[in-house]
């Protein structure tokens, strides 16, 4: 790979983001490809099959608990919280990867995000999903979920203002609507594109509805142009506060262990790190199944990488910030805290979770490292998982021995919640490989601009 | 070759706003729905076993509500009549009539008459009436003018909505103690007040059915005025703040 670049010639642009020798045209073939390709590969078909199985037993778990009630889960008094919250603080966190993607590295003018920003926000829009599945069912009485927004009802009262649990269904119905606008009004020139390429007739009504009579004119492209930046505009403090008002939801109560002013750029830090990470679990095989090394470079992993350590290191310092809090605060039950989180009877999942999020990510300081697609896959399967440890212990660890030793209780998830959970990744990866068949996977007139030969002359 | 006509432009514009109203129309029938007398029953006359009309014994004869509803001053239901009760003028009066055969049927056989019940709370909330007619709330403020219906139907929504309204501004409704079993209130005119307020001093001791206040809580001669008398009352009568009479566990216990 050689430096065709004059104008950078720094050594981080060694690597272009998309491999010379590609015009608008080859460009065009070789993503549309994917989405329009008369034979689907057999290794889809084996993927989505698992993952559409696995999805159902989700489905089932949700008609379990519709029937049954919540008490099919192993919460407890007075674990109250355990994996229905993990997981949609989990989810919820690794769908932050897409936006910062699409939006702030949008406004920052970042090239690299071009061949990414598309499947990253699809990420995003499932993982929400798979995110709003918790909160929605876990009231108990999913029925009644629309209680949780402010409707003029006959009851005469509207929900407490002053619970961050309201600010949480603002906050993530807010981002689930921005990232599925922003998401969508970037396919649309794509869109215009399959439509016109399509063979099949139905595709091409399905397409050409999607693409909203997009004709390319001059004049579109304006408004899109300024759609598209509003939009970016509107996600960018959604990549913030998002996460920040999910953080409310422990840092408000007093539970040791919740009760912290770190809680908010923590959680912001851990959800970018998670979401750098399933970035990575999903792009590593799909340049390679897909044979897209030129459009996902290496340049692009690396800086992903790098971006994945330095939020590993702003969480690292939140864990010892946490653990230096418990000791200056002088408080017994903080210090109590710590001390149970460390050597009570969940101290496994601290320590793997050390092991998971602090340790593991300290191998990416190494350029041999960030160079190798497997060991960045595995580093970020890795770090998938410690995040996932990271909400046991906070919401597990912390409820199981609360201010009453009385009521001290140990938690244990029950067949249904493993079944949801697992579902819901099988309800995530099913949902991406019927993104990745039936829509451009890469923005393709977005990768077409990276080309030298579409930058206008300036006039002398 | 086009896949779409040229309508599709307007009907996929059209279809942009036909949803968008759609959408809102629909929260707002749901919104009217959920208050219709459809969903709340009120204003929906009952069918009842005998048709006992309400305008003949309160608003044609007179008789006062706790002649019958006689646990209303104290306990939480206001209670319904025994059979003897319809019995100590049924059996001196239209001693024949078809429409009080149930009643006899009911005498004879000492099986109690199935009223259907027309106000029914949910069982959640805990609704006591000795403490709404001890602090003034008048029987015709909840029921509605009792005097005029030949059926008994619901006046309220009984809706939580309908109840916090009271409760979070008591003087909007609250009235004398010595009011409370009136049906017409607030009086029309002054003159029609005052003539009820001699009337009714004349006719407590008769009734005896309870003590009439020493003195009234408010001059007839001035007439009610709502917004100044309301406040008094409330401070007079000691009625809790708003912030204690809409807590959740008021009600629901």
């Amino acid at each position: 790979m050689s430096t065709n670049n004059p104008d950078k010639p720094e050594e981080t642009t060694r690597v272009p983001v998309l491999r010379p020798g590609y015009t608008f045209g080859s460009i065009t073939d070789k993503i549309a490809a994917i989405a329009l390709g008369r034979k689907t590969p057999i290794g889809w078909l084996i993927g989505f099959s698992l993952s559409f199985g696995v999805a159902m037993m989700l489905f089932y778990s949700i008609g379990v608990l519709l029937l049954k009630g919540i008490g099919i889960w192993g919460n407890n008094n007075p674990v109250g919280w355990a994996f229905d919250i993990i997981n949609f603080v989990w989810w919820i966190g690794i769908g932050h990867a897409g936006t910062l993607i699409s939006a702030i590295l949008l406004l920052f003018r970042q090239q690299w995000r071009t061949s990414i920003n598309r499947f990253a926000e699809a990420m995003t829009l499932f993982a929400v999903a798979c995110a709003g599945v918790y909160p929605a069912l876990h009231t108990g009485r999913p029925w009644l979920d629309y209680w949780l927004f402010p409707y003029p009802n006959t009851m005469g009262i509207w929900p407490n203002f002053r619970s961050p649990l309201i600010w949480d269904v603002f906050a993530v119905s807010t981002y689930a609507t921005v990232s599925a606008l922003f998401w969508f009004v970037g396919l649309v020139p794509d869109l215009a594109t399959l439509r016109d390429r399509a063979k099949n007739r139905t595709a091409k009504i399905i397409y050409g509805m999607l693409a909203l009579g997009w004709r390319g004119s001059a004049r579109h492209w304006h408004r899109y142009e300024t759609a598209y930046l509003l939009l970016a505009g509107l996600s960018t403090p959604l990549v913030l506060s998002v996460h920040t008002v999910v953080s409310f939801d422990f840092a408000v109560g007093i539970v040791p262990g919740w009760h912290a002013t770190i809680f908010p750029p923590y959680f912001v830090a851990g959800a970018i790190y998670a979401g750098f990470a399933m970035v990575l679990t999903i792009s590593i095989p799909l340049r390679k199944f897909y044979n897209l090394q030129d459009f996902i470079t290496m340049r692009h992993i690396r800086n992903m990488a790098k971006i994945m350590l330095a939020t590993g290191l702003i969480v690292a310092y939140g864990y010892m910030m946490e653990a230096f809090m418990a000791w200056y605060s002088g408080n017994e039950y903080e210090r109590f805290m710590i001390y149970n989180r460390m050597t009570g009877p969940y101290w496994w999942s601290y320590w793997s979770l050390i092991l998971c999020n602090v340790i593991t990510p300290q191998f990416l300081w190494a350029r041999k490292v960030r160079h190798s697609t497997t060991a960045l896959f595995l580093i970020s399967l890795v770090v998938g998982v410690g995040m996932w440890l990271e909400r046991f212990v906070i919401i597990v660890v912390s409820l199981h021995r609360d201010f009453l030793p009385s009521s001290w209780a140990m938690y244990a998830p029950t067949r249904y919640d493993w079944m949801m959970f697992i579902g819901t990744l099988g309800l995530f990866s099913a949902l991406m490989f019927l993104f990745i068949r039936f829509l451009p996977v890469i923005s393709i007139f977005e990768m077409r601009t990276l080309l030298p030969e579409s930058k206008v002359k300036e006039e002398a | 070759m086009q896949i779409f006509h040229a309508s599709t432009n307007t009907i996929a514009k059209l279809s942009i706003f036909g949803g968008l109203f759609l959408v809102v129309g629909l929260l707002f029938l749901i919104v009217g729905i959920q208050r219709s007398s459809y969903v709340t029953q009120a204003g929906v006359a009952r069918e009842q076993p005998i048709q006992f009309s309400h305008q003949h014994h309160v608003g044609g004869i007179g008789i006062d509500c706790r002649y019958c509803h006689t646990s209303v001053e104290t306990a939480a239901s206001a209670g319904i009549p025994p059979t003897k009760t319809c019995m100590n003028c049924h059996s001196q009066i239209w001693l024949s009539s078809p429409y009080l055969e149930p009643v006899r049927d009911s005498w004879k056989t000492n099986k109690p008459l199935q009223w259907n019940r027309v106000h029914d709370l949910p069982d959640f909330v805990y609704f006591n009436h000795s403490i709404h007619v001890a602090k003034g709330v008048g029987c015709s403020t909840c029921h509605g003018r009792v005097d005029r219906m030949p059926l008994m139907w619901q006046s309220a929504s009984l809706q939580m909505e309908w109840c916090l309204e009271c409760h979070r501004n008591p003087e909007k409704f609250i009235r004398p103690k010595s009011e409370v079993f009136t049906m017409e209130w607030p009086p029309n005119t002054t003159e029609s007040a005052q003539t009820r307020e001699e009337a009714r001093v004349q006719n407590v001791p008769e009734q005896g059915m309870t003590q009439a206040p020493a003195k009234p809580d408010w001059d007839a001669k001035k007439g009610w005025h709502q917004d100044v008398d309301g406040k008094r009352l409330v401070e007079e009568y000691k009625i809790l703040k708003p912030n204690v009479l809409t807590s959740c566990s008021t009600c629901h216990r």
